[in-house]
C-alpha cells in the first residue's frame, strides 16, 4: 500500500501515538500510514481512542509521546503548517448553532483569508451545492441532524483541505441523509482529497475505505483492505430469518446438524452460521423446510465487520461511553 | 422541513446536483492567509451577530444596571448624601464603572458557553493568529459595554443628572472605562478556561466582581468606613476608576487615577492575556 521508496509523503504517517487522561491511556501506540489520495477507515467502538488519535493528527492535542506527520510535515514542530493542510468535522457538529448556516461559512471564509466578497460568493455556493441554500438564513440550532451534518462538512471545504478528518460523520443519522454524506465523501476523494474517516459503522468503511484500521482500547489491533479484514476471519456466513421467533430452537438443532458455529443474532428471529460455500447452505435451508422450519429469509455472505470484529477482539463491538466521557472531563481539567 | 432533494427529483436534477457538489469540492487555491487583525475582527463581527440573533441577551447588561440606579438614588441617595439629586451626581459615574465591569464576567460565560460545543475545535484547528478568537470575543464584548454605558447614562440624563464636562466628559470616562473593562475580561476569560459549566464561571465571576465593586467608593466616601475596609478602599483600582471616571465627568480628574487605571490594566492585560491564549491553546 504505502510507498516504500518514501517519494511522494503520505497524508498521514504516526508512528506509536501515546495520549493519556490521568490513568487512562486514550491512546496507546498507535501507527497510522494513508496514502494521499485515499479514503482511509479508523474503526472502532466509542472510546477506542479513534477521536483522540484525529485530535492529534489535527494538532488539537500534543502527543504524549511518538510522532505525525502529515504530508511531510510534523504535527507538533510544524502546526501552523499542518493546520494550513487539515480540515477537521467533528463528532459533534462542529460549526456555531447561534449562527445562520451562511455566516458560519462566511465567517470561516473569512479566517481562511478570503476577500469578502469572495467569501460571499463561497457560501453561496457550498450552500446551493449541499442542499441547504433554502435553510441559509436559518439559526443551525433550527436544523435537522442532516443539515447540520452537511453544513459541517461545508465548513470543512471552504478552502478545499489537502485532508479531511471526519469524525464519525454519519452518528445519528436516518439511512438517507447518511447516503448524503456517503456521496459527499467519495466526490470529495474523487476531487483528489484525502479523508481519515473515523466510524463505529462497520458498513461505513466498508462502503467507503481503501484501507482500514481496526482499534481497540488505544491500540491498532488490525489493518488492511476492508477484504483482507474479512478474508483473516475466514469463511462466509449463512444468514436465516424466521417467519416465527419460536421456531429458533429448532432451527438451531437443524443448523448444527448441516454448519458449524450457529450463532442466535440479537434479533430473536434471526440465526446465522459459518458456511464456506454456497451448496452447503443451499443444503441447510432445504433442511430447514424439511423439517418444517418455515423461513422467511436467507443471504449468504462474507462475513460482516461486526463478525470481523468480534474475530479479532473477542468481544463484540460495544459502546464504552464511560470512559469516553471520563477521558472527556480528565481532558478538560487538564 | 425544508424537503431534500434526491427522493423528488429527476435524474437530470440529481446528475445537476452531482455536478454542483463536484464543482464545490473541485480544488481551489488557497487564498493567502488573514491577518491577526482581519482575523480578530472576524471574531468580533461573530460576536456582534449573536447580540443580533438573540438581542435579548443585552437585558442581563442593562437591566441591572437600571435597578442599582433607581434603587441606590431613591433608596439610599437621601440616607447617605442629604438629597437624592445630589447622590445621583456622585453615584452615577461610578455606577457606570459597576454595571460596565459587570459586563466583564460574560465574556468568560461566552468563552466557556463556546468551550462547551464543538466549534472551539474547529477554531483551533484554523490556521489563524492564534488569540484572534480570544481578542476578537473581547473586541465585539466592548458593544455590550458600550450599550451598557449609554443606558446608564441616558437614564441618569432622564433622571436629571447633568455632567459639568458635557458629552466629551462622559464620553472619556466611558471610554477609559472600556479600557479598564477589555483589561479585566481577561481575567474572566481565564476562569471561564479553567471552570467546568458557564454557570460555574458565572458563580465565580460574581464572588469576585461584586465584592471588589462594593469595596470601592462607588457607592461610599471611603472615609466614613472603619479603617481597614477604608485601606482596602483606597487601594481598590475600580475606586481609581471610579474617582477618574467622576473627574472627567465633573471635571478636576487627577492625573495619577487616570495612570493608575491605565496601569493596572497593562498589568492585567500582560499578565491574563498570554494566560488565557495559553490555556485556549493547550486545552485539551
Amino acid at each position: 500500500m504505502g510507498s516504500t521508496s518514501g517519494q511522494p509523503p503520505l497524508a498521514i504517517e504516526a508512528t506509536g501515538l501515546v495520549k493519556s487522561f490521568g490513568e487512562t491511556r486514550a491512546v496507546d501506540g498507535v501507527d497510522l500510514s494513508v496514502r494521499d489520495g485515499s479514503v482511509y477507515g479508523v474503526l472502532g467502538p466509542n472510546g477506542a481512542g479513534k477521536t483522540t488519535t484525529v485530535r492529534m493528527l489535527a494538532t488539537l492535542l500534543h502527543p504524549d509521546a511518538g510522532s505525525a506527520r502529515i504530508l511531510g510535515h510534523d504535527v507538533v514542530r510544524e502546526a501552523d503548517t499542518v493546520r494550513g493542510l487539515v480540515s477537521l468535522t467533528g463528532q459533534l457538529a462542529s460549526v456555531d448553532e447561534d449562527l445562520t448556516g451562511r455566516e458560519n461559512l462566511i465567517l470561516l471564509g473569512r479566517l481562511l483569508g478570503l476577500r469578502r466578497a469572495a467569501a460571499r460568493a463561497r457560501a453561496a455556493e457550498l450552500l446551493e451545492a449541499f442542499g441547504i441554500a433554502e435553510a441559509g438564513g436559518r439559526l443551525v440550532k433550527h436544523y435537522s441532524g442532516g443539515m447540520r451534518r452537511r453544513l459541517d462538512i461545508a465548513a470543512s471545504i471552504v478552502v478545499t483541505p489537502r485532508l479531511m478528518f471526519l469524525d464519525e460523520p454519519t452518528t445519528g443519522l436516518d439511512p438517507r441523509s447518511r447516503n448524503q454524506v456517503w456521496d459527499i465523501i467519495r466526490a470529495l476523494q474523487a476531487e483528489g482529497t484525502t479523508v481519515l474517516l473515523c466510524t463505529q459503522y462497520l458498513e461505513e468503511a466498508d462502503q467507503l475505505a481503501e484501507g482500514i484500521a481496526v482499534i481497540d482500547h488505544g491500540k491498532v489491533i488490525a489493518e488492511g483492505t476492508p477484504a483482507q479484514l474479512k478474508a483473516s476471519v475466514g469463511t462466509g456466513s449463512l444468514h436465516v430469518r424466521l417467519l416465527d421467533p419460536d421456531q429458533r430452537p429448532n432451527a438451531e438443532r437443524v443448523l448444527t446438524r448441516t454448519l458449524d458455529s450457529v450463532h442466535l443474532e440479537s434479533d430473536p428471529s434471526a440465526l446465522s452460521a459459518s458456511c464456506a460455500d454456497a451448496d452447503r447452505a443451499a443444503e441447510a435451508v432445504a433442511e430447514l423446510a424439511r423439517n418444517g422450519v418455515a423461513v422467511a429469509g436467507f443471504s449468504l455472505g462474507q462475513p460482516s465487520l461486526d463478525e470481523v470484529f468480534l474475530a479479532l477482539t473477542g468481544h463484540p463491538a460495544e459502546e464504552e461511553q464511560a470512559e469516553e466521557a471520563l477521558a472527556a472531563t480528565d481532558g478538560r481539567a487538564a | 422541513m425544508s424537503a431534500t432533494p434526491a427522493t423528488t427529483h429527476t435524474a437530470a436534477a440529481r446528475a445537476a446536483e452531482e455536478a454542483a457538489l463536484r464543482k464545490a469540492l473541485a480544488a481551489t487555491p488557497r487564498p493567502p492567509r488573514a491577518s491577526a487583525l482581519s482575523s480578530a475582527l472576524t471574531f468580533g463581527w461573530r460576536g456582534m451577530l449573536k447580540v443580533k440573533h438573540v438581542p435579548e441577551q443585552l437585558l442581563d447588561v442593562t437591566i441591572t444596571p437600571v435597578m442599582f440606579v433607581l434603587m441606590f438614588t431613591y433608596l439610599f441617595g437621601g440616607a447617605i448624601a442629604g438629597s437624592t439629586a445630589e447622590y445621583l451626581d456622585y453615584i452615577l459615574p461610578g455606577i457606570l464603572v459597576m454595571s460596565v465591569l459587570f459586563t466583564t464576567v460574560y465574556s468568560g460565560v461566552a468563552l466557556n458557553t463556546d468551550l462547551t460545543k464543538g466549534v472551539v475545535d474547529r477554531f483551533r484547528s484554523l490556521p489563524t493568529w492564534r488569540p484572534a478568537p480570544l481578542v476578537g470575543a473581547l473586541l465585539g464584548d466592548s458593544v455590550r459595554y458600550l450599550v451598557a454605558g449609554t443606558v446608564i447614562v441616558a437614564l441618569g440624563v432622564v433622571l436629571g443628572f447633568r455632567p459639568d464636562e458635557g458629552v466629551p466628559g462622559v464620553l472619556a470616562a466611558l471610554g477609559l472605562t472600556i479600557v479598564f473593562a477589555f483589561a479585566l475580561s481577561w481575567v474572566f476569560t481565564t476562569i471561564g478556561l479553567l471552570m467546568r459549566s458557564p454557570s460555574a464561571v458565572m458563580n465565580a465571576g460574581f464572588m469576585g466582581i461584586f465584592p471588589l465593586t462594593f469595596l470601592s467608593n462607588v457607592f461610599v466616601d471611603p472615609e466614613t468606613l472603619p479603617s481597614v475596609l477604608e485601606a482596602f478602599v483606597n487601594v481598590n483600582p475600580i475606586s481609581f476608576l471610579a474617582d477618574a471616571s467622576r473627574g472627567l465627568m465633573q471635571g478636576g480628574v487627577e492625573r495619577t487615577d487616570i495612570a493608575v487605571v491605565l496601569g493596572t490594566a497593562a498589568v492585567l492585560t500582560a499578565v491574563f492575556a498570554p494566560l488565557t491564549t495559553h490555556l485556549y491553546r493547550t486545552r485539551s
